[in-house]
């Protein structure tokens, strides 16, 4: 997942993807390509199949008819946890284990691939620097963590091994406002640092502009639009792409 | 500390195998057994001849495959039982030598008759078989108004009820089922005429009774016997010899005597059996402490090596369920199915594959050990919140490592919860496994429900309760010190 131009500049790719869950369509035909250290945002209603879009990007689902392909390389079984150790990937809540501390969770993948103790404080130490952890909290249970010192630390876990790629799945939709848009300054922050391909699923319309310059909205398995903020808004290529932005911001305005 | 644990496990489990065989002497579960089979071991002892008493291993059936096996060598057995009960192809009426030639093929070797034959009788109250001047069943044909009282199984036995009624032509038409602890009281207060009875029961004088003559030789010889490995003429010739000393020397009188000063006065069937033989009883380990001791021991034996070993299956088999659901289905309906069988039934069971003594009961607590402990690690698997299990796979980490680090130690209080269960029912099971020989706490209840003696039942069911108590008490604390801190503080918001 390195940002270097390689022989595909595709960091993943999707290729007439379906999928079913029993009768319903998760994923309807979708083909998307995501560059190397670009900036995506995926939108849309629940349902509309954006968070498996996302799992399929690691392997955690996997394609009835279509194929993905992660650098250039058609995703399969027998290379998915090598995968999954080049993308960081954070899912609402965190995710973290309660019977490991913050620094457990951290070092749970950097130990197993063999990373001394001291190597692991010490990128944990660097992570909680970047994240804006107090150092204190490393040696806390996450049911000692604040909301949002428990997503701060899922971020750091999925940075661990410095990954080419973040996959967040509504990283911040369990979180008081206050503390989300705190963490929204932080997340686009780091993310400019860092310069990784960013794919962020989320349902708010403000967020996903927000973080990434291209926002592609899903409905029903299908991608429906595929563009900047502005042209969502100035060329609807659908009425539901406007009454879906509308929604969003005639509640923002009222509430402001 | 664990460490610690694993060596007083290995030593608990050890221990007992090592040091040399003794000679095993086997008895039923009833006193004239146990008495005879002290006899043989005091006669032993006083040859200079190692050997053990196994007291009250059961019935019939599981004393005789024991001695098949070679779990035991020798033990006290009856004629009639022989012919009617274990050998096939031989006459009712065989007598010993044919029985000898019988049990030869069988690797089998049987004493003459000890001197008294134990077998069913009929008997009635002496001063009313006076009045009506009853002597024989025969005479009793006589007296059609008669009222009797018959154990369940004498009943229903071909050879006891329904036979002896054809062959004597008896025309009575009272005759009721009685246990046959109950057969005694029910005709010293009249409430029968007559009942069944063994020749040699304690209870004949004590009753003032009279046993009817069977004079149309109804009722099979049971000869008392000793049975023994035929082995042992090789390896211990001087038990072989003490055995066949023992033949012509017990009478019905000094028998039914013996079996009365037990059953009746509550002595102790060392003692008794010292007295016939006119040697020192020895203390047989009798004092409270030491056998409690020895008992303890015994029963932590049996819980923990069974506990172990079901640990060590059911967990990982409460890992495969939770992977796949129609395993799953299979693996919890195998193990609900072992938990109907009955325990004693299937102490039993395990005879065949074990011998007897602490194995086959090892072996049936397994069984009943494996339920709780896969049922609560397959729910303590799938408890797992599904984002949480998903995290770990999203890290990248293989299955195996998912399982040790991140699902195990999240399931590691339900597991727990289910070895506890598993180890609490465990000690109260395990007291039946004196039936079948294990000894542990069970062993002073068999004895004390045999001879009727609630301190006796006390004696194991206390410690046994105490146990029970304790393994929880100390589980617990395991749950305590094994459940990582993280999982029992609840979260902050």
């Amino acid at each position: 997942m390195s940002t270097t131009s390689n022989a595909s500049p595709e960091a993943f790719e999707l290729h007439g993807v379906c999928k079913r869950y029993g009768g319903v369509v998760a994923l309807d035909q979708v083909s998307l390509g995501f560059p190397a250290g670009s900036a995506t945002a995926l939108i849309g209603s629940s349902g509309s199949g954006k968070s498996t879009l996302l799992r399929m990007l690691i392997g955690l689902e996997w394609p009835e008819q279509g194929w993905v392909k992660v650098d250039g390389r058609v995703l399969e079984p027998a290379h998915v946890l090598e995968l999954r150790r080049r993308v960081g990937y954070v899912i609402q809540e965190g995710g973290l284990f309660p019977h490991l501390t913050a620094l457990g969770n951290l070092g749970l993948l950097p130990y197993h691939l063999g990373w001394s103790r001291d190597r692991i404080r010490a990128r944990a130490e660097e992570l909680a620097t970047l994240a804006h952890l107090p150092q204190s909290a490393l040696e806390r249970y996450p049911a000692e963590l604040s909301g949002g010192q428990r997503q701060r630390v899922a971020l750091m876990r999925g940075l661990m091994l410095n990954p080419g790629a973040l996959l967040l799945d509504e990283p911040l939709g369990a979180l008081d406002p206050i503390v989300r848009h705190e963490l929204q300054d932080e997340l686009k922050h780091i993310f400019d640092q860092l310069g990784k391909t960013v794919i962020v699923v989320t349902h708010d319309v403000a967020e996903a502009a927000w973080f990434a310059d291209r926002i592609v909205l899903m409905r029903q398995g299908k991608v429906v639009q595929d563009g900047r903020l502005e042209d969502l808004r100035q060329h609807p290529v659908d009425p539901f792409v406007t009454q879906f932005v509308e929604a969003q911001r005639t509640l923002r305005e009222r509430t402001a | 500390m664990k460490r610690w644990v694993m060596t007083m496990l290995a030593l608990v489990v050890v221990m007992p195998a090592l040091g040399a065989t003794p000679v095993r002497i086997g008895s039923k579960q009833f006193t004239e057994s146990v008495i005879l089979g002290e006899v043989a071991r005091l006669s032993a002892r006083e040859a200079g001849i190692d050997v053990r008493h196994r007291r009250e291993l059961g019935g019939t059936s599981i004393l005789w495959s024991a001695l098949l096996h070679g779990d035991i060598d020798a033990y006290p057995e009856y004629t009639g039982t022989l012919t009617h009960e274990l050998l096939k192809n031989v006459a009712p009426d065989a007598d010993i030598p044919t029985l000898r030639a019988a049990l030869r093929p069988l690797g089998i070797g049987i004493t003459d008759s000890l001197g008294f034959n134990d077998t069913y009788a009929i008997g009635m109250r002496d001063d009313q078989a006076a009045q009506l001047g009853i002597r024989s069943i025969s005479d009793l044909v006589a007296h059609p108004e008669l009222r009797f009282g018959f154990s369940n199984e004498f009943m229903d036995r071909a050879d006891g009820w329904p036979g002896l009624r054809q062959r004597y032509g008896l025309p009575q038409k009272q005759v009721r089922g009685l246990d046959h602890a109950l057969s005694y009281r029910a005709l010293s207060s009249n409430a029968a005429d007559a009942i069944d009875l063994y020749s040699t029961d304690a209870e004949i004088p004590y009753y003032h009774l009279r046993t009817l003559d069977d004079d149309k030789h109804y009722f099979p010889h049971y000869d008392a016997v000793f049975l023994y490995r035929l082995q042992l003429e090789q390896t211990n010739p001087a038990f072989v010899d003490v055995l066949k000393h023992l033949s012509g020397r017990i009478h019905e009188d000094a028998m039914r005597q013996m079996n009365a000063l037990v059953k009746l006065q509550g002595e102790k069937e060392t003692v008794v059996a010292a007295g016939f033989l006119g040697v020192q009883p020895d203390s047989d380990g009798t004092g409270l402490w030491s056998r409690l001791l020895q008992r303890t021991l015994e029963h932590l034996r049996l819980v923990l090596i069974s506990l172990t070993a079901a640990v060590l299956l059911a967990v990982p088999l409460g890992v495969f369920s939770a992977r796949s659901r129609r395993l799953g289905h299979v693996i919890m309906a195998g193990s609900g199915v072992l938990q109907t069988i009955p325990s004693l039934a299937m102490f039993v069971f395990m005879i065949p594959f074990f011998g007897i003594g602490t194995w086959p009961a090892i072996a049936a607590l397994f069984l009943y050990s494996l339920l709780p402990i896969v049922r609560n690690t397959y729910a303590g698997l799938m408890g797992i919140a599904p984002d949480l299990r998903e995290s770990a796979a999203a890290l990248g980490l293989p299955r195996g490592v998912r399982l040790r680090r991140v699902e195990l130690p999240m399931a590691i209080r339900s597991i727990l919860a289910g070895v506890k269960t598993a180890a609490v029912i465990n000690v109260g099971t395990a007291t039946l496994g004196a039936l079948i020989g294990a000894g542990g706490y069970g062993q002073p209840i068999v004895t004390g429900i045999r001879l009727d003696d609630t301190g006796l039942i006390l004696e194991g069911a206390i410690p046994a309760a105490l146990m029970a108590l304790l393994v929880q008490g100390l589980f617990e604390g395991v749950e305590r010190w094994l459940t990582p801190r993280g999982m029992r503080i609840e979260a902050r918001q």
